[in-house]
């Protein structure tokens, strides 16, 4: 045994190993990312074909809250409005699905491949593939926010041209207070992703099947809106998380009311955190049989 | 005569110590059940607490007369008659206990009254509640107007309605519980929307209005801003009236976000504020608590537009004194809009909605909002509206405008609504608080009068840019208007209204918002917290001495799963470096197990691994010198089989050269590496997962199954590789459950058969031991016959 044996180990760094970037370009690839961008791009298209091509009524109606905040009227008004209507749109179940969709397949996906063995073999350390695969759930997610805010404002602006936001509160902005508006709105609806996908994070950590993390969550969450929607629980539908989704509302009054936002988004936060860690703790100790 | 009472004393309180008493009187429909709350928070204050059901409502007999002075108050003054035979209560001097009354809307009424008649009343709390019964009943906001006020039916009806419900037994009648007098009086109201003297008579008599001029006990006068059954200027009626009478007595005004609307903050919150400034105020005036300022406090209210949501926050803002409903200063608005026709439709429908009585919660929706206040008709709304505001404008208080009114036909008791609303650019306008002001005329014809109009009072701020406007609508859901139809012309008597406001500073409030992600940070962090406590790394101590010539040394390992069943049973060898072991046994042995055991995927239920010395653990180090081939290959099915190789070499935190030409012609796919692994058969997915275990070309290759589903001639070549690849110093683990296989690639064997080792050494041992019989023979003694041994590929 004249060669000396070639030690791979001091060249490893666990730092190194399976870096967000590289995850990234593992998950960019895959068809599903393509279709929920696409599903971003393809929501506004949609609706301007039926909004434009349409039988025309006069107001939308639609909208929530007995049908007292006409959002669907005024998406046609211009950029800013048809934006908030997309997201308005995209918040209710769309965006849902698509966070459930990147965080509940993340680990599960990896299992079934088998790569998930061979990526904790290398050895990626637990917390850090779950650290990656959150990250870049996170990531896919709100660059599927982003495209859709982006694409509804600018198929809006082709559309129905470059009017300010108004709110169907009552108001209407310069657009420096219409972006910010809808920063507000987006970054809210963004937070509120967080239960979906902590929810179906979990999952991806406990199955071992992808389909079935991502249905588990969006059930759960379908479970809460059900829920919510039922009056005699009372104020009982505060201690739900997805009580606070519609929260955002508030963003568009005269003046910000930002308590709902504050107990809405503080809630999502803290609940993500919760169900991260029962994850990872979860996943420690995992044996990996897949 | 028979009232039902309860009394609470104070917790803790010593024998013989006496505390001063209250008495809690609650509001219409209710008892002294619906105050029982309340009298538990101020018994715990240091009060003994007599909670009743007045007259008429709860087990109490009786028929209600709307706190009349020779009834609900004398009954008031009889139960104070009582408290002063409470052996807890101290007393004043004989009969004259040390007492305060407390209640709100007819309980409120019920404290004012009482201490109007009652000498002995020492402080009273009366909130949200009426200075004149008529005039609250039949509202009128024409200044200087002997006019009779417009009916508010709706919520007359509903208050009336609970005093209606029959006691248990007796008939449903007209009247239930109201004394003949009140039930003729309210008839009346309710058919023809007039009062007559003998009404008029009953309600003066039954209104503090009668009696402020005699109240001297310190008095604590709420009021609620959102509130159109007693809204703030019956608050300011009491206020000024007893001030006016009798200047040094004490009294303190609080303008808070409930009301008989529902409110625009938080309920619990309100109550909250005004038990504890209740307590404060008995304690410094009944007992020697410190002194409670008299200066006013109001609230700015947020609410949410969130349809389910009563709930909102509120700042408390406190001025020195309370300046009645035109501020310590006013600012002028300008108006501007030509005269207009309105119509007042027949029947007075479609109406507007402004309040919604008893609807809590919908109050900050449409304070906040205004959606939902619906104007009618646009036909049936005269708007004057003011330039965009160059400084933000914050009202405190009533407005005033002057309007000139005509009508096209002589109508008997026209009536328009007069309202403030707020316009936040293009939307719809916001109505704040949900209040209107009512102006009725007796007669009004052809010719125009001038009305001078006092507009509901409100806190509400607008921002600059937005404008306001001055609405008279002609119908709201609320009021009784005419029968008929008629079309009336308004126009501006003055172009300018005039807003009152109060410069005051903030002394708390709700919670602020910033507390809840404060509180979501503390949470988080003591989450994270766990994660930091539960992943110190445990490190591993090393075994230098066998450091490189044993890359692996198994020491009494088991897998007990969930259930019992043992998948490993006590195993135990070694690998020599520099050697091909191979690991022996038929489907079921535990081979697998105990090679996902060596990678760290699965923890040992006990003994342990160690590689190059390095105990295993899920991200052991030492695995960063190791390759594996575990029951098939993981391989991204859209990516092409390079873009797998090159994307887990990166992944895989190494540095160095991957020996990617080396790597690349041992899986021997050829240009079929370029394209997705998703085309690829079972053959060419194998070889690339072999190819991705030798990356790197580590120290110690671990191979479970590597020939399944390859051909014969990539076998032989892969039996040669394997051999290679361990003439160097680098060590290989093959497990099969083909004893071919192991027999021509491997020099050492350990055979595995239930968990168990059953043999372990070199082939040729092995062999020699069993006296020249041929492995295979070897093998199924080993095992024992009847194991599937040749048969099926896949997991062992």
């Amino acid at each position: 045994m004249t060669t000396p044996v070639i030690d791979t180990a001091h060249r490893y760094q666990p730092r190194r190993t399976l870096t967000v970037r590289v995850e990234l370009v593992r998950q960019l690839r895959r068809r599903r990312t393509l279709i929920a961008f696409g599903v971003a791009i393809a929501l506004p298209l949609i609706v301007v074909a039926a909004v434009t091509l349409g039988p025309s009524s006069s107001s939308g109606g639609g909208g929530f809250g007995d049908g007292d905040l006409d959002l669907v009227g005024l998406a046609t008004s211009g950029a800013w409005n048809f934006a908030l209507t997309m997201l308005f749109f995209g918040s209710g179940f769309l965006l849902t699905i698509i966070a459930a969709m990147f965080l509940g397949d993340s680990v599960a996906s990896e299992a079934s491949w088998s790569t998930l063995r061979y990526l904790l073999a290398a050895p990626v350390p637990r917390r850090r593939l779950l650290r990656a695969k959150a990250i870049v759930g996170l990531l896919l997610t709100a660059i599927t926010l982003a495209i859709l805010v982006l694409a509804s404002w600018i198929i809006g602006a082709l559309a129905f041209g470059v009017a300010p936001l108004s709110s169907p509160l009552g108001g209407s902005w310069d657009t420096a207070e219409s972006a910010y508006r809808l920063a507000i709105v987006a970054g809210y609806i963004g937070l509120m992703m967080l239960i979906p996908a902590g929810i179906a994070f979990l999952m991806s950590v406990l199955t071992d099947v992808p389909l079935g993390a991502v249905g588990a969550a969006v059930v759960i969450v379908i479970v809460a809106n059900i829920l919510d929607a039922i009056e005699a629980l009372g104020d009982l539908r505060r201690l739900l998380p997805t009580d606070y989704g519609n929260a955002w509302v508030d963003a568009l009054a005269p003046t910000i009311a930002w308590e709902q936002m504050a107990i809405g988004a503080s809630y999502s936060v803290v609940l993500f955190t919760l169900l991260v860690v029962i994850a990872v703790l979860r996943f420690d100790r995992k044996d990996i049989t897949s | 005569m028979q009232l039902e009472a309860d009394l609470y004393l104070p917790p803790g309180l010593a024998p013989e110590q006496r505390a001063p008493a209250l008495l809690l009187a609650h509001g219409f429909g209710g008892s002294k059940a619906s105050v029982a709350q309340d009298a538990t928070a101020f018994a715990e204050a240091g009060f003994v607490v007599l909670a009743y059901s007045a007259r008429g409502f709860g087990a109490s007999t009786g028929d209600i007369s709307m706190n009349d002075p020779d009834f609900e108050v004398a009954d008031a003054s009889a139960l104070i008659s009582h408290l002063a035979t409470v052996p807890e209560v101290v007393v004043d001097a004989p009969d004259d206990p040390r007492v305060g009354i407390a209640g709100g809307s007819y309980g409120g009424a019920l404290a004012l009254m009482a201490a109007g008649y009652d000498p002995r009343v020492d402080a009273i709390a009366a909130d949200i509640t009426w200075n004149s019964l008529e005039d609250s009943l039949f509202g009128q906001s024409a200044l200087d107007s002997d006019d009779l006020g417009a009916y508010k039916s709706l919520w007359s009806g509903l208050f009336f309605s609970s005093g209606q419900a029959p006691r248990p037994g007796d008939d449903v009648t007209e009247c239930g519980r109201f004394t003949d007098a009140w039930c003729a009086a309210y008839v009346r109201a309710a058919t023809t929307g007039t009062v007559d003297a003998d009404g008029a008579a009953l309600m003066r008599r039954s209104s503090p209005m009668s009696i402020t001029d005699r109240i001297t006990a310190p008095t604590l006068l709420g009021g609620g801003q959102a509130d159109s059954l007693f809204p703030l200027a019956q608050v300011s009626a009491n206020a000024e009236q007893i001030r006016a009478a009798h200047p040094d007595a004490p009294v303190k005004v609080v303008w808070h976000a409930g009301g008989h609307d529902g409110g625009l903050a938080s309920p619990d919150a309100v109550t909250d504020q005004l038990r504890s400034l209740t307590i404060d105020w008995f304690r410094d005036h009944l007992a020697d608590g410190p002194a409670v300022s008299t200066d006013f406090l109001f609230a700015r209210t947020e609410g949410s537009a969130l349809s389910d949501r009563a709930a909102g926050t509120f700042d408390v803002i406190a001025a020195p004194q309370f300046p009645g409903l035109q501020g310590t200063s006013t600012q002028e608005a300008a108006l501007a809009g030509p005269p207009q026709q309105v119509l007042a439709p027949a029947g007075g429908l479609p109406s507007a909605i402004s309040s919604v009585p008893g609807l809590g919660g919908v109050g900050g929706l449409l304070g906040l909002a205004g959606v939902g206040t619906a104007l009618g008709g646009e036909q049936q709304t005269a708007t004057f509206v003011s330039e965009p505001l160059v400084a933000p404008l914050s009202i405190v208080g009533s407005p005033r405008a002057r309007i000139t009114i005509a009508a096209d036909r002589p109508v008997e008791g026209a009536t328009v609504f007069a309202a403030v609303r707020v316009l936040d650019g293009a939307g719809l306008p916001r109505l704040p608080a949900g209040l209107v002001a009512p102006v009725r005329l007796d007669a009004l014809g052809p010719e125009p009068v001038e009305v001078g109009i006092e507009l509901p009072a409100v806190v509400a701020d607008v921002a600059a840019g937005s404008r306001i406007a001055l609405t008279l609508t002609t119908t709201d859901q609320a009021y009784r208007m005419p029968a008929g139809p008629a079309v009336y012309s308004i126009a501006l008597a003055d172009p300018t209204v005039v807003v009152p406001t109060v410069t005051g500073t903030p002394v708390g409030g709700t919670r602020p918002v910033w507390t809840w992600p404060l509180l979501a940070l503390g949470a988080v962090a003591i989450l994270a917290l766990v994660l930091l406590l539960t992943g110190r790394r445990r490190r591993a101590a090393g075994d230098p001495a066998r450091l490189d010539d044993e890359p692996i040394v198994v020491t009494g390992l088991v897998k007990q799963y969930p259930g019992g069943v043992r998948a490993v049973d006590g195993v135990d060898f070694v690998v020599p470096r520099g050697t091909v072991l191979g690991l022996l046994g038929p489907n079921g042995a535990g081979k697998s197990t105990t090679m996902r055991m060596m990678m760290g995927l699965i923890t040992p239920t006990s003994g342990e691994v160690r590689i190059f010395g390095e105990r295993v653990r899920p991200g052991a180090a030492a695995l960063a010198r190791v390759g594996c081939f575990i029951e098939g290959p993981g391989l991204l099915p859209h990516l092409t089989g390079r873009q797998n190789l090159d994307l887990f070499w990166r992944a895989s935190g190494r540095t160095g050269d991957p020996r990617m030409d080396d790597v690349l012609s041992i899986a021997g796919l050829g240009s079929a590496i370029d394209r997705r692994v998703r085309t690829y058969s079972q053959g060419m997915r194998q070889r690339v997962g072999i190819a991705q275990a030798m990356l790197g070309l580590p120290d110690l290759l671990i191979l479970d199954e590597p020939t399944n589903g390859l051909d014969p001639p990539q076998i032989k070549e892969m039996r040669e590789v394997m051999k290679a690849y361990a003439t160097d110093g680098r060590t290989v683990i093959v497990s099969s459950h083909l004893l071919s296989e192991v027999e021509q690639t491997c020099r050492e064997v350990v055979v595995m058969g239930a968990g168990r080792v059953i043999a372990q050494g070199t082939v040729e041992a092995l062999l020699g031991e069993y006296h020249e019989k041929r492995l295979e023979d070897v093998f199924l003694d080993l095992v024992g016959v009847g194991h599937e041994v040749t048969t099926r590929g896949g997991a062992g």
